[in-house]
């Protein structure tokens, strides 16, 4: 897997909104250099769900379930961030499925760091 | 008949460009996912950190949008390293006039890299080449690099068998990734591959050092395309890149009398300060580039990918690269290596570049024909700055030119959407706006719009 800093995409500064929970997501996003937090917003009041890093791909849920963002993503200080638009990518994937592969395989860890969290609240009950 | 790759099953690789590093790094990637033990070989004499032609494979050096985004998807970001520049908009020019056309999401999403270590005449090797870091990934993955040139190959009982310096070493599966710029198409016809060899014509790139500062001032971060008169040009280009400018002319055989024209057409001289000559001396190389596909590129153990098979016209041959070399990996290592395995499982893909390509063939027939008209052009100038200036209207034109010129979607696609009759009523409209006498008259000088 390469995680060195990538060149491309756009520039966002700390703090700014790349993808905002509720709206309809047409394109998923790749950190080329940076960080963001992931927010859970609820009634005013807001759960950090997670940070990204360089490398990390996220907004993928909405080009395969098609239903609007499930949390917000902000950059953490200055952040450099790649889009990929779902049609393009849908239709590679038909062409070529292994595309998908390393996005199955981040979902993949994701799930298995939920269920790990998911023990922990269990058993903290 | 099926042949499958087995454990400890070796693969020679020859050329170790694009397509030869990223056939090695997708055959050890899928191998890896099944637990399959391979041994790549790439059989490469350059040294791409180098500057100048010993490490440089002559190319125009644009990562297409369409290929940054699968690069991205299967984990590879090109890094700070290699990206000179990234590229979000790009200067349409005319004899008459220029129009900034900005990409939709105002994103940095088309990368101009060297090939190699620069230029001949670059300060200092401040970054790596696509081809080194490319050929880093495929090492980092196991694939052992040998610095040499295969001088001939055999075929040992069935097997295929590179001769190197040292001795014969015999391998499994031959990947041939030698380009079109290269005399070594003997050694697949000596294995018996009856094919017609690709159709090339002459291309001219040359790199003008004319320093960071006037690149960021004259050329920013936008791709500049001009739309000349000059016969048998299809494309022709300025890239900025660090200390460079890329210029790139593709078209049928490009001669120095048409170089020369071209560096006297106006819109050329309107993108440099009144002073500026062309240097003599600066580097520059007139590659064959493929036009035409081979005729088959795989026969058992044995597979063509990248230019010295099939590649995409004019635009995106690196991506060509890459579909090529994924597709031959994704049926070496899940299908096998027989003539069969290639025919059902490569040749679908080898296939829809090249039926892209008539797609390709028409539409520059079409922008051919739209040089020799005045109006016409000048309706494109009008339609383009139109859609920046106005948010709300649709960027029909702008799109099919950036698509086009920058090779980031099918020729396919963008033919049928160029066949969209409210995009022909509304460019003959603005046809006939800008026609002498007509309700307005475009500007001379440079229309720039935002969306």
């Amino acid at each position: 897997m390469v995680t060195s800093e990538g060149a491309m995409g756009r520039d966002y500064a700390d703090q700014e909104v790349i993808c905002r929970q509720g709206e309809v997501g047409d394109r998923m996003y790749v950190i080329q250099s940076g960080r963001a937090v992931v927010v859970h917003e609820t009634a005013g009041s807001e759960v950090v769900l997670g940070e990204l890093t360089t490398g990390d791909i996220f907004g993928e849920m909405s080009i395969f379930d098609r239903q609007p963002r499930s949390a917000t993503v902000r950059a953490v200080g200055s952040a450099k961030v790649l889009t990929l638009d779902r049609r393009a990518f849908l239709t590679r994937v038909h062409q070529d499925p292994s595309l998908a592969f390393n996005i199955l395989q981040k979902m993949s860890l994701r799930i298995r760091a939920l269920d790990e969290e998911l023990q922990h609240l269990k058993r903290a009950q | 008949m099926n042949i499958p790759l087995e454990d400890g099953s070796r693969v020679a690789v020859i050329g170790g460009g694009p397509a030869g590093s990223l056939s090695a790094y997708f055959l050890l990637t899928f191998a890896s996912r099944v637990g399959l033990d391979l041994k790549v070989d790439i059989f490469e004499p350059r040294d791409f950190t180098q500057p100048g032609p010993g490490g440089c494979n002559m190319c125009a050096g644009i990562v297409s949008e369409s290929l940054i985004q699968f690069l991205a998807s299967d984990g590879i970001n090109l890094p700070t390293t290699v990206v000179q520049r990234g590229i979000d908009s790009y200067v349409l020019h005319t004899d008459e006039t220029s129009v900034t056309i900005d990409t939709p999401l105002h994103e940095k999403r088309i990368a101009a890299v060297h090939r190699g270590g620069g230029p001949r005449d670059v300060s200092e090797v401040r970054w790596g080449g696509l081809d080194g870091y490319l050929l880093g990934l495929a090492q980092q993955l196991g694939a052992r690099v040998v610095k040499a040139r295969v001088s001939d190959v055999a075929w040992d009982q069935g097997r295929p068998q590179v001769q190197l310096r040292e001795g014969p070493e015999t391998y499994d599966l031959l990947v041939g990734a030698i380009g079109v710029n290269s005399a070594s198409w003997r050694l697949f016809e000596s294995l018996g591959l009856s094919y017609t060899r690709p159709k090339t014509t002459k291309a001219y790139i040359t790199e003008l050092n004319i320093g960071t500062e006037d690149v960021n001032r004259l050329f920013g971060s936008s791709m500049n395309l001009f739309l000349t008169d000059l016969p048998r040009v299809d494309f022709a280009g300025i890239i900025p890149k660090g200390e460079f400018a890329t210029v790139c002319l593709l078209g049928d055989d490009i001669d120095s009398e048409l170089v020369e024209s071209f560096f006297n057409c106006d819109a050329i001289k309107r993108c440099f300060p009144a002073a500026w000559e062309l240097q003599q001396g600066a580097c520059h190389c007139s590659p064959w580039i493929n036009v035409r596909e081979a005729s088959k590129p795989f026969m058992d153990r044995l597979v063509l990918v990248g230019d010295c098979g099939a590649t995409r016209l004019y635009k995106d041959g690196i991506g060509a690269a890459y579909r090529t070399a994924k597709a031959a990996a994704l049926a070496a290592v899940f299908n096998g290596v027989s003539e069969s395995d290639f025919q059902e499982h490569y040749l679908p893909a080898y296939r829809a570049i090249s039926s892209d390509n008539r797609y390709g063939e028409l539409l520059f027939g079409v922008v051919h024909r739209v040089h020799k008209f005045r109006p016409l052009i000048r309706g494109v100038m009008r339609m383009a700055a139109l859609e920046q200036k106005n948010p709300g209207m649709k960027r029909r034109l702008s799109i099919i030119l950036w698509d086009m010129f920058t090779g980031s979607a099918p020729y396919r696609d963008i033919f049928f959407r160029a066949l969209d009759p409210r995009f022909w009523g509304r460019f003959m409209w603005e046809t006939a706006l800008a026609i002498p006498g007509g309700a307005t008259q475009e500007r001379k000088g440079v229309e720039h719009g935002h969306q």
